[in-house]
């Protein structure tokens, strides 16, 4: 038998549909490659007896000619989503033993299109990372490292990892500043944001409420597609989900292009962008034009101030989502001498340094005399940013950047550890976009002299993620460059 | 706009976070740096914008105000770290 776990999950639907192979069996070959990629570090919560179990009920199902659009598929979630019955900690130690007793809507989805979960997936604490450092389980190593340990990218590392580790079928990521498109450049997999309020958030541990969005990570953009259309909706559990129908978005991978208008905005080639990702993205640019599309440059003038307004409102927002955790009513609990004591011993305790730096930053922004000069100024230009992608998309169609200004790092990089702005620059590219609330996808490119994997970003219009799978499977096909290592 | 050592310790209290005396100056000083560096949006003209709460404002729904589920006090406290009588349990706060 071929090997399983190469195959995408259009394949792997064909194969069970075909009978090639059975759905145990399919769970099965992944679930040896998860046990065989302990040491990435990939998964915080293995759960093979459910993945199985569930595998048999969608090969049950597949022999009565039943079936989802995802029957039989395994898939890794991000531990971010909350899982009826299975440990969810969003990495943090201040949700240590918390197993949920409902189901978020998304994976709700899922395991109703009969996908099989096979465990949890690392990822920075509470979201807030770009290197999946801030795990309180450890960093992912890049399945793409060689002599020196690589970071995963992050937030959504694990779920980038394991995609490209063939640990699982596709991933579910999260993405607030680029957790989702960052991760999935660095691994050499492809991965979409998709516009704000197009995938219920109701279950999916709080960081920026107005930022979050969930996201699938997968071999290549048609995957994406098929599972994109399981995950997105409408949910009344949501107040921010967008009642919009969900098209069929893999009906877009293969369409003509002629003619699109791809935008490459010149103020993304700041300093500091590496001659190797610049030289790939005028490589992008020429592949998608010898397919008929036709390049325009933009401009997207408040984009270099995304990342300090990111940074005020983020904080911000997650500094209100996380004065839940008090130790009272789930997750690590420090006793105290009193009712505050408990409250700031437990948090004390439970917090890792970045989530503690960023609930302080936020703390500060949204005090008295500080609200208007920071929080409200930053949702000012917020406005501005996205203003600016409205005006260029009266220019074109779909705006094509690198994902991140560099290749993966190795793990503990003292100038990224030491200084946190290093590590922020990283989400360059991707924040502004987020704040616009815009759809995004990464797919990578092309390898760099050291052997890794680079990405491409392309942006679409509010809801127009076709735009964006046309653009991407155009890409992918012309690039070549297939997701997994 | 810089912060000094009061400010640090008042943050952190807000925050319910401890902070150890000898790792307030460290803290002070990477809250100066990221201070530093936001400063950079005061170049922004935002005379004549308004603050952007959310990229679909106005499409915020609102729902009846009906009660939709309930009687699962068992599942809301089956997290809880200390629960007595079907009540999450805190320490004592009336002397």
């Amino acid at each position: 038998m071929t090997d399983l776990t190469k195959l995408t999950i259009a394949e792997a639907e064909q194969g069970l549909k075909t009978k090639a192979f059975s759905a145990p069996e399919l769970t099965q070959a992944y679930l040896d490659k998860m046990a065989a990629c302990r040491k990435l570090n990939a998964f915080v919560c293995e759960t093979p007896e459910t993945a199985l179990a569930q595998a048999e009920a969608s090969q049950n199902k597949i022999n009565r000619g039943e079936g989802g659009e995802l029957e039989g598929i395994p898939l890794g979630i991000k531990d971010l989503f909350c899982t009826k019955g299975i440990p969810t900690t969003a990495c943090s130690n201040i949700l240590k033993g918390f197993v949920p007793p409902y189901e978020s809507t998304v994976t709700s989805r899922l395991l109703a299109a009969g996908a099989s979960f096979v465990g949890k997936l690392n990822m920075d604490e509470f979201a807030m990372g770009g290197s999946n450092e801030t795990s309180a389980f450890g960093p992912v190593i890049n399945p793409w490292s060689k002599d020196v340990p690589l970071v995963s990218g992050g937030s959504s590392g694990g779920s980038a990892a394991a995609v490209a580790a063939e640990m699982c079928a596709g991933a579910t990521g999260t993405d607030t500043g680029g957790s989702i498109r960052q991760p999935a450049a660095y691994c050499g997999v492809t991965g979409i944001k998709p516009t704000y309020g197009r995938c219920s958030r109701y279950g999916i541990i709080a960081f920026a409420s107005s930022l979050d969005q969930a996201g699938p990570i997968a071999k290549d953009a048609r995957d994406c597609a098929l599972m994109l259309k399981v995950m997105a909706g409408y949910d009344a559990k949501d107040s921010t989900s967008a009642q919009m129908p969900v098209p069929d978005f893999e009906k877009c991978i293969g369409a003509d292009i002629k003619g699109l208008k791809i935008g490459v905005p010149q103020e993304f080639r700041a300093d500091g962008l590496d001659s190797e990702v610049a030289a790939y993205w005028d490589k992008a640019a020429a592949m998608l034009k010898a397919r008929g599309a036709e390049i325009v440059d933009i401009s997207l003038p408040h984009t270099k101030y995304a990342l300090a307004t990111y940074y005020i409102i983020a904080p911000a927002e997650a500094s209100s989502n996380l004065a839940r955790y008090d130790g009272l009513r789930y997750g690590n609990r420090v006793d105290g001498r009193h009712l505050e004591d408990m409250y700031v011993n437990s948090r004390t305790a439970g917090f890792g340094k970045e989530v503690k730096r960023r609930i302080m930053i936020g703390t500060y922004v949204l005090s008295a005399g500080y609200y208007d000069a920071y929080y409200v100024k930053a949702q000012k230009v917020r406005r501005l940013i996205r203003d600016d992608f409205a005006k260029a998309f009266e220019q074109c169609d779909v705006i094509l950047t690198p994902t991140a200004p560099t290749a993966a790092f190795p793990i503990g990089d003292q100038s990224m550890l030491k200084n946190p702005i290093t590590m922020w620059l990283n989400d360059i590219f991707t924040v502004s976009v987020s704040l616009a609330g815009l759809p995004a996808m990464s797919l990578p490119i092309g390898l760099n002299a050291a052997g890794l994997p680079l990405g491409m970003q392309l942006i679409g219009r509010a809801f127009d993620e076709e735009t964006v799978f046309k653009a991407a499977a155009a890409l992918e096909k012309e690039a070549g460059f297939r997701g997994g290592k | 706009m810089a912060v000094d050592a009061e400010t640090v310790k008042k943050i952190a209290a807000l925050s319910k976070l401890s902070l150890e005396e000898d790792k307030v100056a460290a803290v002070e000083d990477e809250f100066n740096k990221i201070l530093g560096w936001i400063e950079q949006l005061k170049e922004v003209d935002t005379q004549n914008v308004k603050a952007l709460i959310s990229v679909n404002e106005g499409n915020l729904r609102t729902r009846a105000d009906e009660v939709t589920e309930g009687n699962i006090a068992d599942e809301i406290l089956a997290n809880a770290p200390a629960k007595e009588y079907g009540y999450f349990a805190v320490p004592k706060v009336v002397e």
